[in-house]
């Protein structure tokens, strides 16, 4: 009979406890509202994005991930690695294995002399991942302004709403003065303390309005051969679109495998569900 | 173990004889999942549940097997693995897919199973072993989920186990003692990736143990049933093969639809993007959450922002998380209502709905910023919870009046029971 009335101690105790750190919350909250912050004003969600890889029956829109790899090779990989990413896959996006080796051979990778065993750089070979720009994160630190720009393979799942937020970030970069969020409130003036620092650049699709980055985009920063638009719009999705493949290359045959799938298991379901009506017939239940 | 009407088994194969009296594995599973094992007739779909934790459970075991295959569990190359096994092994994609839905798959389904036990009174003698079982089992599923979280090495993997691992050092006087030595280091590293892999693959198999007693136990009284009525006669009841063989087979195609269609189209939907950036421990994420079959219990623990006396507030955090659930195996004894299914008892069912209510706040607030308003929020919820387990089940067990119960599940399922009343009278 003891525990009839421990019971009841243990949960008054549990109980009590939390709502007087509900009343010290309370009381914190009124005497001291939370200030907003600069951030939580002026940090923008992703636009709105569509590619040919989203929904259920999604593809990839070869011709523009192909627009994207070139962006990456002009642009981007002055500075960011795609370690997870090896020569080989491009095969997927429609290139001969011909073609695959000739666009390895015009990559330098690290490799070793075979003479002296020194450490040199060689062509690249289907096999070889794509290289990294910086010899390491110290190297990348020093030539970006103390940040080091994070490898690309699987940056369109590393962040929330990833393809949209890339297009987004690539779109996003803007000039301080005078900028007003939606709600027309004006970031310097209302915080003329969050002011761009030296090195940085402004951009409110990025968590904390400024990165290290600079705009790397522009309108025809990039040529393409069978004359694509090439304006800044253009450019940042075909770099987003390349960005879904490379975080998920398997995209395609996951959605078809799925299908099969799910049509498997509705005629299965269906023929079970008959089954089962079949048995408990003459049951009540 | 069973009602003196069950079918026997009776082989008539001669190999089948012979293994009979060499083995009897074939009349074990016939009494225990064929036509040998009567279950009450009026069974809903929650009863469909415990067979779909069943094959989760498999599902996780096979899936897990085939990933250690091609997984290395050393912190330099674990996310590279992980991406080895996403790029270049044969179907891995799908396996790492399946394996990580899984878990949220096998959690979704144990938390519907437990909410049953809650609402039809499951947990009440003569059951008490089963569901004592059952939150032996809860817990060793959280424990496996945590560290299997760990694996990819991610950043809420290294920031996950930092902080769970850290409530360790809330104990006084042992407790940071206590947590270097179960990460084998002063934060989790090479030595602890290794052991919660070692762990993680032990642990299933522990599970599976477990789940063998508590079908064991659940086959001593048999099934209960939404009524709450206890079996009678043989009219209550039918073979569990192949009346609940087909109703748990397309339950099961309903259930590999819904899994289905995550794995293939939205993978990730129940992941958190920060565990695709490799872990780093020089970098903070914004926002440290647990996996969403966490969150109710990270609330609670989360809760706590007050010194009470002398006990800080992060032990009081951790003392209520785990508070929160070993509260679950005093429950057979806190709610001594003689009624077991909610369906009759009126003022129950209200208290019932609140917890579900408050169970949902709690969630949602669990995944959610450490800000107010949810903190607020979540600690009128954890009040609520304690109180509704400890203090309101007694009481309302104490001052409820049951509605008449049917006479028997063949009254409740055909309106009358000729036969038990006979039975009764005589
Ligand atoms: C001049 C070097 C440079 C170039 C060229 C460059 N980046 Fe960056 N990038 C950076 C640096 C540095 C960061 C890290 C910014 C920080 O954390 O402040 C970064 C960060 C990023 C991020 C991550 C932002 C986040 O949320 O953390 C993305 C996405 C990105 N770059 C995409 C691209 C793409 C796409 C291109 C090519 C079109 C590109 N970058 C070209 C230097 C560069
Ligand atoms: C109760 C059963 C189990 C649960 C709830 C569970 C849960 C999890 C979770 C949540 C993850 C992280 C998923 C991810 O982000 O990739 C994981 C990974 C993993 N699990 Fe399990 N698991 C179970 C059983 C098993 C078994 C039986 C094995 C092997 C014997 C296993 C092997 C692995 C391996 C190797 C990984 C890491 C690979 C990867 O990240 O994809 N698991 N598990």
């Amino acid at each position: 009979m003891m525990y009839r009335l421990i019971a009841p101690v243990i949960g008054l105790f549990f109980a009590l406890s939390v709502l007087a750190a509900f009343v010290s919350g309370a009381y914190n909250a009124i005497t001291e509202p939370a200030q907003p912050t600069a951030e939580k004003l002026f940090h923008r969600a992703p636009k709105e994005l569509k590619l040919q890889s989203d929904g259920w029956a999604g593809t990839f829109d070869r011709p523009q991930v192909q627009r994207g790899y070139q962006i990456y090779k002009e642009v981007c990989k002055a500075c960011h690695s795609l370690k997870y990413v090896a020569f080989r896959d491009l095969e997927e996006l429609g290139y001969t294995p011909d073609q695959v080796k000739a666009e390895a051979a015009s990559w330098q990778v690290p490799g070793i002399d075979p003479n002296t065993g020194e450490a040199n750089m060689r062509p690249g070979l289907p096999t070889d991942y794509f290289p990294s720009p910086f010899a390491n994160d110290t190297a990348a630190r020093a030539a970006n302004n103390n940040a080091v720009p994070p490898d690309l393979s699987l940056m369109a799942k590393a962040r929330h709403e990833g393809p949209a937020y890339i297009y987004s970030l690539m779109t996003g970069f803007a000039s301080q003065d005078g900028y007003k969020n939606d709600k027309g409130q004006e970031l310097l003036k209302l915080f003329p303390d969050a002011k761009t620092p030296q090195g940085l650049h402004f951009n409110p699709y990025f968590a904390n309005l400024n990165l290290a980055m600079p705009p790397p985009l522009a309108n025809g920063t990039v040529t393409f051969a069978d004359g694509s638009p090439n304006d800044l719009d253009s450019e940042a999705k075909d770099v987003a679109a390349f960005l879904v493949w490379t975080a998920e290359p398997n995209l395609e045959k996951r959605h078809q495998t799925g299908w099969w799938f799910i049509l498997f298991l509705f005629f299965a379901t269906g023929l079970g569900y008959c089954a089962y009506r079949n048995v408990w017939a003459d049951k009540k239940h | 173990m069973s009602f003196p009407w069950a079918n026997h088994y009776n082989p008539t194969n001669p190999l089948m004889k012979w293994m009979d009296e060499k083995l009897p594995l074939p009349r074990l599973v016939y009494n225990a999942i064929g036509a040998g094992y009567p279950v009450p007739r009026n069974l809903n779909y929650f009863w469909n549940f415990g067979v779909l934790a069943g094959f989760c459970l498999v599902l996780q075991i096979v899936t897990g097997v085939v990933l250690a295959m091609h997984y290395a569990p050393n912190s330099t190359v674990a996310f590279a693995s992980t991406e080895h096994i996403m790029r270049d092994v044969n179907w891995g994609w799908m396996l790492r897919y399946a394996h990580a839905n899984g878990a949220s798959a096998f959690f979704a389904v144990i938390y519907v199973h437990i909410f049953r036990g809650f609402f039809y009174g499951s947990y009440k003698a003569p059951r008490e072993m089963v569901w004592l079982l059952g939150v032996v089992i809860f817990l060793l599923m959280m424990a496996t989920g945590f560290m299997g979280y760990v694996l990819p090495w991610g950043q809420m993997s290294f920031w996950g186990a930092k902080v769970i691992t850290g409530l360790f050092g809330a104990i006084p006087v042992v407790g940071e003692g206590l947590q270097h030595w179960l990460l084998g280091g002063f934060a989790p590293d090479d030595a602890a990736l290794n052991r919660f892999f070692s762990l993680h693959f032990l642990l299933p198999f522990v599970i599976a143990g477990v789940v063998i007693l508590h079908i064991w136990a659940l086959h001593i009284p048999g099934s209960s049933n939404p009524t709450g009525v206890e079996v009678k006669s043989e009219s209550d009841t039918v073979p569990f093969h192949p009346y609940y063989t087909a109703k748990d087979g397309w339950g099961l195609g309903v259930f590999l639809i819904i899994y289905c269609t995550v794995v293939f189209f939205m993978p990730n939907q129940f992941g958190h993007p920060d565990n695709y950036i490799p872990a780093n421990p020089l970098s903070t994420p914004a926002h440290i959450v647990p996996e969403w079959y966490f969150w109710p219990f990270y609330a609670i623990l989360r809760a706590f922002t007050f010194d009470i006396f002398f006990i800080p507030a992060k032990l009081m955090g951790v003392m209520a998380m785990f508070g929160a659930i070993l509260v679950w195996f005093f429950l057979p004894w806190l709610d001594n209502s003689p009624v077991r299914s909610g369906k009759y008892r009126p003022m129950f069912k209200w208290f019932f709905g609140a917890l579900i209510v408050d169970m949902a706040v709690l969630f949602y607030c669990g995944g959610a910023p450490a800000e107010e308003p949810y903190v607020m929020i979540s600690q009128i919820a954890t009040a609520y919870y304690f109180l509704h387990f400890l203090v309101l089940l007694p009481l309302i067990a104490a001052m409820e009046r049951p509605k008449p119960l049917p006479f028997s599940i063949t009254e409740a399922v055909l309106g009358a029971d000729d036969a038990a009343k006979l039975a009764a009278k005589s």
